[in-house]
């Protein structure tokens, strides 16, 4: 009976959903058109390349991290976690500077690393709703983050401030390391058998276990990259900043990539997984920020703007997803 | 026989229900009256519980009249219904697990104290004495969930007659109780009764039915098949009249697209069988059950629902946990509960349910019918578009799968399509053995066909399958051999010419030893 009423849904309201189709797909890349079109008419200086850098390196780590929270939300699930993950990369960093940056950031990443297997473990064979166990993680993490480092420490390691300030060819190199991160994923979720598991398993959780998917692990690795990548993202934040800080590091992240990944136009249902889209997601409320601030607009129209297109996005997605 | 002279306390008169696409009650009509155990059977999608929601207020109906105490009723919530007397145990226990038996029992009618305060001892004590006349001795002040599902369920009844019920509607009551518990039930069945209680009873179990009911009613395809009294009605008649099958009429060959001789091929005795699932045993579920399929056989699973037959399929792939058992493929066991070990073993399942437990609906055609195979179409955990593409193509064009394109997505085909779908995901990891539960229900006539043929053929080429159907036409026509099962057992075996709709249904019917 509920082919019956698809097949009929889908004749008698054939350009409706196609229009729908379009803006879940393209949206988010015509709003970023749309808003760099308007910038460089409208804004002076917008296309000064210093504002541009600006640009981009503010909004690297919260790429970093929604590339993480694409996958876990791909799955149906969220990852709370990444803000304290960022916190404690910064404190492992700053602790492990002594043996040179290299063997610092490998610590800080490991640790995300261990945060995220517990966070999918929980989910994955205790059984724990995600947003509760990844909710109790963002807490205890950035406590046990605290603890190790309680107060900002400065850092003078030069291998570290190079990595958050030096250029390649005028870019910054951690928007390099963000690009990459991101072709990283995006090979992952469409080129790899492991990719295509984690769509299936959000789309049908039981379909895949009859289909033998090992859905269990592939549910903790999900978990295990978004922790790797907010503990990249951490130790990125930290080299640029030059100072690390687990007090303030990496607050609200979670929000913010959640934000990326549904204003991109994957359903918070699972089953679909838009890596470029997040990315953009991510860009557009960052360029939104800047223009509205630019032309001399209070954070708080910022604010309402930003909930009006989450808003937006969750309803092109809908039309489609409910299907 | 004298209440059957009384007016019925609750009547459906031409009710029907219309769903988008399917007319789920037509027409159907039943009067429930006071102090009556009223049987109400069918198989799948007959229409009980859609009859049993318009009873109780959940669903609206959209033709005919429902009466309730002499006049017309309209229940516009369950709330209403309940309040006005009618009450129903579900399946599941729908109680509040975290709050104290005590509190579950007296929910909303506690005893208060002065300042309106619940009076504890008062509710114990009430509680404990309630719940004594239904052989629950427990301490009532524990959390609900600690109790027995058992136990819970007589909660559950003792709960819904003590708030001044008329009408107790019992959906698969027993489904998940011990021996002793049943016959705790049935006391309790037969006091509603003294008390002039109407009482419809759900349940599949055909002993328990000729046990406690004094009428029975029969839905069929929406239908109503069959209303009277139930001691009058002959198992073999009863079991006829729900799987829609006139005796005298029974066609020898009639309209399923099976055309294989099945007599033909005595070799295959000899050949070992290539799965083979020795004592499968689950509490409540499945009590020892036997099932071997030989290469190029198909093997029938035949029976009522809720006789165990998709629960048979689902151990066979390690897909329910079990108590007991063993599965061995080519003579290997299998490693239990892993339904990746019994795929990469070759043994797979096509799910009853292909919405929920089938098709991944976000995903396109191409990606569903690679799915299971996918390890195999890549290296190194990179996936070969071409090879999928070779796969899918090969497949699409073998089962006919009609789609736009490959990249369509598998919720925008119809129900036929998307079960050739699910039949390619299973071919593409090329299997031993097909489980096949249920692999025309609710496809189209012309794609019905092709799956039937499809089986055919590929049972020719050597595929063991273990063929479920709810079709008698489709199993008797499809299957070599048919293992008839009752309440979690094999009760008999039917090969060669005692492949028949009688024998099954006879078999069906048989009395339970005891």
């Amino acid at each position: 009976m509920a082919e019956l009423t698809s097949r009929q849904g889908g004749r008698v309201a054939v350009r409706k959903p196609q229009v729908y189709a379009w803006v879940q797909d393209y949206g988010v890349y015509a709003a970023v058109l749309a808003l760099l079109l308007f910038n460089v008419l409208f804004t002076p200086h917008f296309l000064d390349a210093s504002n541009f850098r600006t640009q981009l390196v503010q909004v690297t780590p919260i790429v970093i991290v929604s590339l993480g929270m694409a996958l876990v939300i791909g799955t149906q699930g969220i990852d709370l976690s990444v803000g304290s993950v960022m916190a404690l990369a910064a404190a492992l960093t700053v602790l492990y500077l002594g043996y040179g940056w290299l063997p610092a950031l490998i610590v800080a990443v490991i640790g995300g690393a261990v945060v995220g297997a517990a966070g999918g473990a929980l989910v994955a064979y205790v059984g724990v709703q995600p947003i509760v166990a990844t909710l109790a993680l963002l807490v205890g993490v950035r406590g046990l983050a605290n603890v190790l480092v309680p107060q900002l420490v400065e850092f003078r390691n030069p291998g570290l401030i190079a990595l958050g300030s030096s250029s390649v060819a005028g870019i910054p190199v951690i928007v390099l390391i963000a690009a990459a991160l991101t072709v990283i994923v995006l090979f992952v979720v469409r080129r790899t058998t492991f990719g295509r598991q984690v769509v299936a398993i959000g789309g049908n959780r039981s379909a895949s276990e009859l289909s033998g998917l090992p859905v269990k692990r592939v549910l903790l690795t999900v978990y295990v990259i978004s922790g790797l990548l907010a503990a990249l993202a951490g130790v990125l934040a930290t080299a640029r900043l030059q100072a690390s800080d687990p007090t303030s590091l990496g607050l609200f992240i979670e929000l913010s990539a959640i934000t990326a990944v549904v204003v991109g136009g994957t359903p918070l249902t699972g089953g679909r997984i838009r890596v470029l889209s997040t990315v953009m997601g991510a860009l557009l409320m960052q360029l939104l920020a800047a223009t509205l601030i630019k032309h001399n607009l209070p954070q708080s129209w910022t604010q309402m703007v930003q909930a009006v297109i989450i808003l937006a996005a969750v309803y092109a997605t809908r039309k489609r997803g409910t299907r | 026989m004298r209440r059957t002279e009384l007016e019925a306390v609750l009547e459906a008169k031409g009710i029907s229900k219309r769903f988008p696409g399917v007319l789920a009650l037509d027409d159907v009509s039943l009067a429930l009256r006071p102090g009556e155990v009223h049987a109400l059977v069918g198989e799948n999608g007959a229409g009980k519980s859609t009859l049993i929601k318009v009873f109780t207020g959940v669903y609206r109906p959209d033709g005919g009249e429902l009466r309730y105490q002499g006049g017309p009723a309209a229940f516009a919530t369950p709330m209403e219904a309940q309040r006005a007397g009618i009450q129903t145990i579900y399946q599941e226990v729908n109680l509040v697990p975290m709050m104290s038996v005590a509190r579950n029992l007296l929910l909303g009618r506690e005893p208060r104290g002065r300042f309106g305060v619940i009076d504890a001892a008062a509710m114990y004590g009430e509680a404990e004495r309630v719940l004594a006349g239904y052989g629950v001795d427990t301490d009532v002040r524990r959390p609900l969930r600690t109790l027995g599902v058992g136990a819970q369920q007589m909660v559950a009844l003792a709960r819904a007659v003590s708030v001044d019920a008329r009408v107790v509607i019992m959906d698969e009551p027993t489904s998940s109780l011990e021996p002793r518990e049943v016959e705790t039930l049935f006391g309790v069945i037969r006091k509603l009764r003294e008390r002039g209680i109407a009482v419809m009873y759900v349940s599949h179990r055909l002993d328990e039915l000729y046990q406690v009911c004094d009428r029975v009613t029969v839905l069929r395809d929406g239908r109503l098949a069959h209303t009277g009294p139930l001691a009058e009605l002959e198992r073999l008649k009863l079991i006829s009249l729900m799987l829609g099958r006139d005796l005298n009429e029974v066609r020898s060959d009639g309209l399923t697209s099976f055309s294989r001789d099945h007599a033909g091929e005595p070799h295959r005795n000899g050949q070992a069988p290539v799965v083979e699932a020795r004592g499968l045993t689950r509490r409540h579920v499945l009590d020892g059950v036997d099932v071997s399929v030989r290469p190029g056989e198909v093997v029938g699973l035949g029976g009522l629902l809720g006789a165990g037959r998709t629960e048979t399929a689902k151990a066979i792939v390690g897909a329910l946990p079990l108590d007991g058992g063993q599965v061995l493929v080519a003579g290997a066991p299998l490693r239990a509960g892993s339904t990746a070990a019994a795929i990469r073993a070759g043994v797979s399942l096509l799910p009853e349910d292909r919405k929920a437990e089938g098709i991944i609906p976000t995903l396109s055609v191409r990606e569903n019918i690679a799915l299971a195979a996918l390890p195999a179409l890549g290296r190194a955990g990179v996936v070969s578009e071409a090879k999928i593409d070779r796969v899918v193509e090969i497949f699409m064009r073998r089962l006919r799968i009609k789609a736009a394109s490959p990249h369509q997505l598998v919720s925008e085909l119809s129900g036929g399509n998307q079960q050739k779908v699910l039949l390619a995901r299973w071919l593409a990891v090329r299997p031993k053995v097909l489980l096949l539960d249920e692999p025309t229900r609710g496809i189209d006539v012309g794609a019905k066909a092709e799956v039937q043929a499809l089986i055919d053929e590929l049972a020719e080429e050597g595929l063991g399958v273990l063929l479920i159907s709810s079709d008698l036409e489709e199993l008797v026509e499809g299957a070599d051999r048919i293992l008839v099962l009752r309440e979690g057992a094999v009760v008999g075996e039917l090969s060669g010419d005692e492949v028949t709709e009688e024998r099954i249904m006879a078999t069906i019917a048989e009395q339970a030893d005891g």
